[in-house]
């Protein structure tokens, strides 16, 4: 590391490492000398794998991020919590519908919602999860599946929750519901599906496949492009 | 504003260009620049990175010196006692090693057939490259489109090397899965009256690019794990498997597994076995960042290989023309093809565009390096490294204010998060580590060469020659991946339990090794990259 990087103080779980500052806190843990295990996964903040709690040297508060895409800052008291344990409802997605009898079965915790919005306080993707819970309370899916659809799944808002809700996995269900159900199917995927079960789009194929490189190569140099 | 200095003066001359860019057209590369530009500028054709395999059924071709690294290792298990004839710790008719996109859908299809599944996965069940794939899947199933017209793509991308069953395979059930897909509830982005919209891609010739967002991957990966947990499908994470087993006629007959948080071995037995591993970006090929997941090491082509599975084209990998470059912290993050997509262009030092922005990625990743390395023309970084300017505000210019917020939700937010909006200010990019075009060689049910031994998705080889497609590697998944886990179940039914379990093929293995001494103290498959006191 060269010297006109500054260092920044960080504490994991606890313990003080000097880390650069340029570093994520997933970064960082490692340059302490953490082999992951757990708590990191895609690296790119789409797995919600690294949820991560901090506060900050002098403060109160409580904040979040995902480790892999907040950068460690001097001062920085935090600890990762890699896994909750979160109910999931399981369903057949033939036998259910999308209404409110039949996803007040699955997940009916989601009606004891208290309005606290520590769930949407909570969110490293600040999606206002609150809000969505109250969509699907009144059985709006098409609108809870919109608000929801940047969750990761990463559980912190479940780890506030003081009703035990489990947003992330009931907006999942919201959000299979209005895509079986509420959206429309496209109509002539449809009739391509039936056609190539039927076998006539075969001869097309057939005839490429079995063709030599040379008259591939030159379809392909003359093909028309949308 | 994230760029300062220098930088920001550089920024400045990309946005006082680009009204006057709107609408003007770069010219595609013919046949001849194409390959004039891979074969100078694209790693896989710079001979210092390669060598020559010393061990194993492809003892003789020639592989990335990273790979060759771990495909000449001595097992795990060489010094350890594993009796093979206790009773095993799991016994399942399917095995499924891995739990991406291609483990899920061979889970749902062979759980479908009735037989017994397990998946074991070395991170989280769904911690996978298909997680993270954002830009979408393609699957010619529009009027104006045919598979016909998708395998041309395909081949063509592919530099005609595909395996042509393979990419048949492919093409003909990629409207089969955005069926089954929708059928299960995946969040498609659609029309009012349900039409798919689609977009091009790199080397497509029709709009066939299906897309959930920009979280594509993501919203297929979550649907087929929910989908696969509601079945009840046994799934044992932070679990590997770091050998296979054989039977007494040397076909596959389970996995040695490893609880990565005990470091306690196991072992499985099932009829049949499925490679999903996925790929091996994490082994950092010539020092490369890669976009790939933590768990990219490529354990499953090593387990493979030392069982006797053909390998095939495991030499190509695929750098994404659009890796993060700047700020440090998005350095080798993907940048989604769907960015270049909906228009964004690369542009040099000058704000002069070199290349057309759908060129396929071989070729895009190539001309990049060309304009930094050769030309001298890419934007110097205070990193040290030098980038080109990927222009994506002009996106809204183009289609309307607030396309990239609606489109391009996952890329504004994480660019957001280290100081960059990419609706008013350019990406900073180089070419990244993103796929691993090759692997275990399959056939059209995803059958390696070793009987009773599947393998599907991104670590199976042959579907897309030596250059895949965007969008082809979301489709390979679920296509092979469906058909691994219907021909498993179909071959379990019919099987009795495998007897002799052993693992000779390690002893044959370690005897190549000590006869060439090609493995030095080296042990594998790596499991886990080591980022530590970097």
């Amino acid at each position: 590391m060269s010297d006109d990087i500054k260092m920044v103080d960080i504490y994991v779980m606890g313990k003080r490492y000097t880390v650069p500052e340029t570093l994520t806190i997933m970064d960082g843990m490692e340059y302490a000398g953490y082999q992951l295990k757990r708590g990191c996964g895609c690296r790119a903040g789409f797995c919600g794998a690294c949820a991560t709690v901090y506060r900050m040297a002098g403060d109160y508060e409580l904040k979040v991020g995902l480790a892999c895409q907040t950068k460690v800052e001097d001062g920085m008291y935090l600890a990762q919590i890699p896994f909750f344990p979160g109910r999931k409802a399981t369903f057949d997605l033939e036998e259910i519908k999308p209404s409110v009898a039949h996803f007040a079965q699955l997940y009916p915790e989601v009606y004891r919602c208290l309005g606290c919005s520590s769930c949407t306080k909570v969110c490293p993707q600040d999606i206002d999860v609150m809000q969505y819970i109250a969509y699907i309370q009144r059985g709006d899916f098409e609108k809870a599946a919109d608000l929801s659809f940047d969750c990761l799944m990463c559980g912190l808002c479940v780890s506030r929750c003081p009703a035990n809700i489990v947003h992330y996995n009931a907006a999942l269900t919201a959000r299979r519901l209005y895509s079986r159900y509420v959206a429309k199917p496209d109509a002539y995927l449809a009739e391509r599906t039936r056609a190539i079960e039927e076998g006539k789009l075969d001869a097309e194929i057939d005839e490429l496949v079995r063709s030599e490189v040379d008259k591939l190569k030159e379809l392909y140099a003359n093909r028309d492009i949308e | 504003m994230p760029y300062k200095g220098k930088l920001g003066e550089l920024a400045k001359k990309v946005e006082a260009s680009r009204a006057s860019r709107v609408g003007v057209e770069f010219p595609r590369m013919t046949m001849d620049e194409r390959n004039d530009v891979l074969r100078n500028f694209h790693p896989d054709y710079n001979e210092d990175g390669f060598r020559e395999l010393k061990v194993g059924v492809n003892k003789g071709s020639r592989l990335t010196n990273e790979m060759a690294d771990i495909f000449e290792s001595w097992s795990l298990l060489r010094d350890v006692d594993f009796d093979l004839t206790a009773k095993p710790d799991y016994d399942v008719d399917v095995l499924i090693i891995g739990g991406g996109g291609a483990g899920a859908s061979a889970a749902l299809e062979a759980h479908a057939a009735g037989t017994k599944v397990m998946i074991a996965t070395k991170l989280r069940f769904g911690d996978a490259n298909t997680m993270m794939a954002q830009g979408g899947i393609q699957a010619a199933d529009k009027e104006n489109d045919t598979p016909a017209i998708h395998y041309l793509d395909v081949v063509g991308g592919g530099r005609f090397e595909n395996i042509p069953e393979l990419a048949r395979a492919l093409v003909m059930d990629a409207p089969l899965v955005i069926k089954w897909l929708e059928e299960m509830g995946t969040m498609f982005d659609k029309k009012e009256d349900g039409t798919m919209i689609t977009i091009h891609g790199g080397g497509t010739s029709r709009k066939r690019m299906h897309a959930a967002r920009d979280y594509t991957g993501a919203e297929i990966m979550r649907t087929l794990r929910d989908e696969v947990l509601n079945k009840g499908i046994e799934v044992v994470e932070f679990t590997a498997a770091v050998e296979l087993i054989l039977d007494q006629h040397g076909r596959a007959a389970g996995a040695v597994l490893q609880n990565l948080e005990t470091e306690q071995y196991m072992f499985a037995r099932a009829k049949t076995v499925i490679i999903a591993t996925g790929g091996s970006g994490r082994l950092h090929y010539r020092g490369f960042p890669t976009s790939n997941h933590y768990g990219a090491t490529a354990d499953g082509l090593v387990i493979g290989y030392r069982a006797g599975a053909k390998a095939i084209y495991a030499d190509s990998i695929q750098y994404h023309p659009t890796g993060g470059a700047y700020p440090p912290q998005l350095l080798g993050l993907l940048v989604t093809e769907k960015t270049r997509g909906l228009g964004a262009t690369p542009l040099n030092i000058n704000a002069e565009q070199f290349v057309y922005h759908l060129e396929t990625r071989d070729v895009a990743s190539a001309a990049i390096i060309r304009e930094c390395e050769e030309r001298g023309l890419g934007v110097p970084l205070p990193t040290g490294i030098t980038a080109v300017w990927l222009d994506s505000p002009i996106i809204d210019l183009i289609h309307g204010e607030g396309t990239v917020e609606r489109q391009l939700p996952a890329m504004l937010r994480q660019f957001q998060r280290f100081g960059v909006d990419i609706r008013k200010e350019p990406m900073l990019i180089y070419p990244t580590l993103h796929y691993q075009n090759g692997g275990l060689l399959i056939d059209e049910n995803g059958l390696s060469t070793v009987e009773h031994l599947y393998v599907a998705g991104e670590a199976a080889g042959g579907i897309h020659g030596t250059n895949r497609l965007m969008g082809n590697s979301l489709l390979d998944i679920i296509v092979f991946g469906r058909r691994a886990g219907r021909h498993a179940a179909a071959a379990s039914q019919d099987l009795s339990l495998p007897e002799g379990l052993n693992m000779g093929h390690l002893d044959v293995f370690h005897q190549e090794l000590e006869a060439t001494g090609a493995a030095d103290h080296r042990v594998g498959p790596m499991l886990l990259p080591h980022y530590t006191h970097r």
